[in-house]
Formats: structure tokens, sequence, C-alpha cells
């Protein structure tokens, strides 16, 4: 009987194991294990940190990813000022209209405007890239298997030669994590790639981690706020629960 | 049940005219429950109110969902972002589903254990099947509507299972669609299904609880309830048992919610539905791995549909299976051991519907298939012939209060009649 529950509690204890690695079987590497200051119970992003990495989307990202999701008010959100966000959103042109003559026309962008896509549509998108359809970003850290540590594994791992015997198509790069090694986009980052107005030193890891951490945001812009109303969600119910069983056994100590 | 003397003049003459104060007296109050429940019987109430979650957070969801194929992954996001606690809206709905069926397979696991199929709950069974039935067409409809890839593809191989329905199956599944493909008619009617099927699980959900007030719950002794001694009133006693549950179960459901909000989904979700885009895996949510495992472990489409659909529906015939006597597993010794493997089976059934149909997963996944059915069509209907059970306690309360018999609760039937009290012995500490 207890060898039989034994058993049971295996079985089930390898099942969760195999379930939740399923997916990250392939022949890619496993992404590498970096430090997040988003990821646990208390965390919380930092802004520093989301405002770099908004800058790296901006100056390399945004020439061939899309960011849907995000409005420019939301950039509210990471730390920016009211001005500030007009005064970047005003930076990019959007289409709108039609005007009193039915016309469209081009207008500078407002903070209740979404992020233009780089590309007007998939087609377009595909015949500047050799073919490759470069992904919108808003939600990738959530796409992906592996999530944040993947994406950031991605942007890192780069090999300017494919080891020996290894067949790369033309057009296409090395990469260590990617599932086949073969990955469409060319090594985005690279020293100095953009220039921090923090003084922060631009390295390929530091424009990385800041731009995966922004992304981290894109995806889940309620993190912060989960996490704390979970906390006293979690505080209260232990609370609640705890003097439900005190009354509880009082109730039950009558029938005896 | 005689009517209770209600202390208000306005409850005395409503109740006069439409009984609800009595009706709810009788049905949560003094409702008499068999004293000795123990906390597997938590998880039927528990259903209950996962079931209200679903519907409350649902109706939220869908004020601000739209569903069309161009919008809906786009207002799955809204509410993500856009909607005041959206968010917590979506991931209560999202993992409320998974821990609906946590608490569902426990409650039935616990039927399967003590018995509670058995004459006079064959009725109150079937029920519980239908439910499980409508919970899983909801799960499933619902899970197209975010219309993520995983939610397209998902649509995609289930709708096409009914093409093996020789004959008339092409046909039923164009009438499914809506068309020749997975398409925006699909999502329309899914989404309104979707929204019905919950009302009608609360009907079916009414009946159920109906039939169990009639015949009185079961209990781990799986002896009947012979006098008023061996029931309690459901209110306090079970009342406030269940709220300590209830505690128990949300804090799970809030660790999931607030801090693994997407540890049971697929992450190609999301990504938005591409009909020319084929992921490489298709796995269903968690709760339906074991089907899966089950439909992929017959060679034949038409074969596996069967054996799927045949692995819940034999479940309508259990009762005359298992021709056991006794009810509760605590007096079958074998069956015990039995319905642990069945247990541990069902497990690698999930865990082999988790992995792609290859290698030994395939061989895997037949043995547990076959043995799935064995254990209902050939192990359950010898049992009850060959097994020898344990004797059977004469009532529920000589065998629980110390009090009433000079034996412990093993079951051991007393050999005089209780009326001879033993010293009383402390009952600090047991409840």
């Amino acid at each position: 009987m207890r060898y039989t529950i034994i058993l049971v509690a295996i079985l089930f204890g390898l099942t969760l194991v195999t379930i939740s690695d399923a997916d990250a079987a392939g022949d890619a590497l496993e992404p590498p294990d970096h430090e997040w200051s988003h990821t646990g119970v208390f965390g919380t992003f930092d802004r520093a940190e989301l405002q770099r990495g908004f800058q790296v989307f901006q100056e390399v990202c945004a020439s061939c990813h899309s960011l849907n999701y995000i409005a420019f008010r939301n950039l509210i959100e990471i730390g920016f000022s009211e001005d500030q966000v007009k005064a970047i959103a005003s930076e990019y042109e959007v289409e709108d209209g039609p005007d009193g003559e039915g016309e469209m026309f081009m207008r500078s962008a407002r903070p209740s405007d979404y992020f233009p896509a780089p590309f007007a549509n998939s087609q377009a998108a595909r015949s500047a890239n050799g073919g490759s359809l470069p992904p919108d970003l808003s939600l990738m850290v959530k796409a992906r298997d592996g999530g944040l540590d993947y994406l950031y594994g991605i942007l890192v791992g780069y090999e300017e030669e494919p080891p020996d015997g290894f067949e790369l198509a033309e057009g296409m790069s090395y990469n260590h994590y990617f599932p086949g090694h073969q990955i469409a986009m060319p090594e985005p980052l690279y020293e100095d790639a953009v220039e921090y107005s923090d003084g922060t030193e631009a390295s390929i890891d530091q424009l990385a981690h800041d731009v995966s951490v922004f992304l981290a945001w894109t995806a889940e812009p309620e993190l912060e706020i989960r996490k704390q109303t979970g906390l006293k969600v979690l505080i209260f119910l232990a609370v609640f629960t705890a003097l439900i069983y005190i009354i509880k056994r009082r109730v039950w100590a009558k029938l005896h | 049940m005689a009517t209770p003397i209600h202390r208000y003049r306005i409850v005395q003459w409503i109740d006069y005219r439409l009984p609800i104060f009595s009706w709810t007296n009788e049905h949560l109050i003094d409702y008499p429950a068999p004293r000795n429940l123990n906390y597997w019987w938590n998880f039927g109430s528990l259903a209950g109110f996962m079931l209200v979650v679903q519907i409350v957070t649902g109706v939220i969801l869908a004020m601000h969902y739209t569903p069309h194929v161009d919008h809906a992954f786009k207002s799955t996001e809204h509410i993500m972002r856009d909607v005041e606690w959206g968010w917590m809206m979506r991931y209560l709905h999202a993992n409320g589903a998974s821990m609906f069926f946590v608490v569902i397979y426990i409650h039935i696991f616990r039927g399967f254990y003590y018995g509670s199929y058995k004459s006079p709950r064959e009725i109150l069974w079937w029920l519980g099947v239908i439910i499980l039935f409508l919970m899983m067409g909801s799960a499933f409809m619902g899970y197209v509507l975010p219309w993520g890839q995983m939610s397209f593809w998902a649509a995609t191989v289930i709708t096409n299972l009914l093409s093996a329905i020789p004959w008339i199956g092409e046909t039923l599944v164009t009438w499914l669609w809506g068309g020749f493909s997975v398409d925006n008619a699909l999502l329309n009617r899914f989404f309104s299904l979707h929204y019905l099927l919950p009302f009608l699980l609360c009907g079916v959900v009414f009946l159920h609880i109906w039939a169990l007030h009639h015949r009185k719950s079961n209990n781990p002794l799986g002896i009947d309830i012979k006098s008023s001694k061996d029931t309690i009133p459901f209110s306090p006693y079970y009342t406030i048992k269940d709220m300590f549950g209830l505690g128990i179960m949300l804090f799970v459901l809030a660790i999931f919610v607030f801090y693994l909000p997407n540890y049971l989904g697929e992450s190609i979700n999301y990504i938005e539905a591409d009909p020319l885009v084929t992921p490489p895996h298709i796995v269903p949510e968690w709760y339906f791995l074991p089907y899966y495992a089950i439909l992929r472990a017959v060679p034949d489409k038409l074969g596996g549909v069967i054996a799927m659909v045949a692995s819940i529906a034999i479940l309508f015939v259990l009762p005359w299976l298992d021709t056991s006597k006794v009810r509760s597993a605590r007096f079958r010794p074998l069956y015990k051991q039995f319905f642990w493997i069945f247990v541990a089976d069902c497990i690698v059934l999930g865990w082999v519907g988790a992995n792609p149909p290859e290698g030994s997963f395939i061989l895997i996944g037949r043995i547990c298939s076959i043995y799935y059915f064995a254990h209902f069509l050939i192990i359950l209907p010898l049992l009850g012939k060959f097994e020898r059970t344990k004797p059977l306690p004469e009532s529920i309360h000589q065998a629980v209060l110390p009090s009433e018999s000079p034996q412990n609760a093993s079951g051991v039937p007393p050999d005089d009649p209780p009326n001879t009290t033993s010293p009383t012995p402390p009952s600090t500490g047991k409840q």
C-alpha cells in the first residue's frame, strides 16, 4: 500500500518535470541563467534599465521590429514624465484621417498613439528582410519557451563563424541558443551600438540585458502590481484560513 | 423535515408563498450529513465555488472581448493592458479553469475510492459524468477564444477528429466550422457556446445536488445512514470545514494567478493565430493530456476517437462494472491497491500525452491505454467476485465515536450491542 503511494508520488513528480521540460527539448542550448531584478517574488523593474532598454529598442530593434501593443502613453509607467512622453511621441509620424476632403494625412504622433510599425504590412517586411518576417516584440518574452533568459541568450549567442561542418544557408547567422542554430536575424548588437545618456558602458551584455528588461515590461506591464497584489492576497488568505481552522476546531470539539 | 419557525414576520410571509427560506434551511443548514466525512469530501463544494468564479470572471471578460478573428487576440491584450484589473480577471479565469479541473478530478477519484457511484447513487454519478463532459467542452472552446497559435491549431486538430466518422464526417466538420476552414464563423459560435455551457452546467449541478440530497452523501465507511446518530447538521459543521478547504484552495489558486500565471499555459498562445504556420508540437492543456494519449494510442483515427470518448463514457456504466457490494475501499484490500495503480496509470497517460508520439512513448501509451480500459472492464468485475472484503461496521456512529464502541474505528463490528458504555477516553486532539 505504502509502496504504491510512493510510486504514484514519484510518477507524479516525474510528470511535472517532464511536462515543464517537454518543450525545451530540441538541439538548442539551455539559455544562460542571467540575473534579473524583477523575477523574484518581490521583484520590481529597474527604471534606469527600462529606459536604457527603450533606447536600445528605439535605435536598434525598431528599424525592423514592430511594437504593436505599446502606446507612447504607456512609457509613463517606465518613469518618463508626461512632457518627455510628448516629446518622444512627436519624433514619430503616424497616418491619420480622412480629413475634410477625404484624404489621409501624416501628422506627428501624440501620447495616445501606438508605436508605428517599421513596415506597412508583412509582405513589405519580408521583402526588406530576405524573406523573413521580423516578429512583433510586444509579447516576445511570453511567446517563447525560456522567456527572458532565452531572449537574452539569442542576443548574446551569436558566433561569427559556425562550427566546422555546419552548413549555414545564404544570409543566415549562427546562434548558440536558437533552435537549429540558424537564425535569419543578423547580429543586432555591437559594442557602443547606442550612446547611453546616463553614461553606462554600452557593452553587448549591457545592451542585451537592458533591452530584454524593456521587453519583459512590454510583455507584462502588470508585473509589479500583480506581485504586490499577490502578496496582500496571500497574507490575507493565510490569516483567514488560520482563523477558520481555529473556529473549525472549536465547532467540532462540541461533537465529541 | 418540519418547517422551521421563522422569527421575522416578513420572512414568514414570503416563506408561506415561496418557501425559499425553508428550502435553504433544509439544504444548507439542517441537511443531515454523515458525521464522518473527511477532507476528500470538500471537493464538491469547492467545484461549485470554482464554477461561480469562472462565471463571474467570464462575464466580466466577455464585456471587453471581441469574438472576431481580426480582434480576438488584440482584445485579449486590451483586457491585459487597458482594462482595470483586466489582467487579474483573465489570469483568474485561465488558471481558474485548471483549478476547476484539479478539484473535479480529485472529486471523481474520491468517488472511485469510496464507491460513491454505487446504488442508490447511479443517477447522481451520471449527472457528474455529464458535468465532466460539459466542462471539457467549455474549457476547450474557451481555450480557442484568445485566438493564439495554440488556440487555432487545437481547434483545427480537435474539430478535425469528427471527420473520422464514416459517411457524414466531412459534412459534419464543414457544418461545425460554418465554412471550409477554422475561421471567423467557428470563433463566433465557440464564443456563443462557451457562454452558454456554464449555465447548462449550473442546471446539471442543481440536479446533481438534488439527487445527492435525496439519497444523502456517501461517507468514508461507505455504509448507509441508519439513524440520526449517524448524522450531523451541515451547518455549522461542514460549512466551517468547507470554508477551511476553500481558504487553502484559494491560496493555491492565488500563487498561480499572481506569481505563475502562465506556467500551465503554452507560450506560443501569445503569438496571434496564423493558419499558414503550423507549430512543431500541438498539445492540449494539461487536463486533457490523458485523453490525448488514449486518442493517439490507437493507430486508427476513428478508433482513436472512439477510444477517447469511451474513456469517459465508460464511467456511465461503472456502477454495474463494479460488482462488489462493498462501497468503500477501506474494506476492500485488493481494490485499494488497484485504485492506486489506476491513479498511476492516469498520471502516466498524462505524461505520455505531453510528449510527442515517438519511440517508447508510443508503447507506454498503448500499454497504459489498454490498462485503463482493463481496469474498468476486467479488474473491477472480477474483483467483486473474488475479493475477500473486510467486515463492515454496524453503523457510522459506532465506528467513529469512541464512546459508542469498545473497538476503535478499524471497521470491526462490536460483538455486543453498544449499550454498555465503556469509560470515555479523552477526545482531545481528535475530531
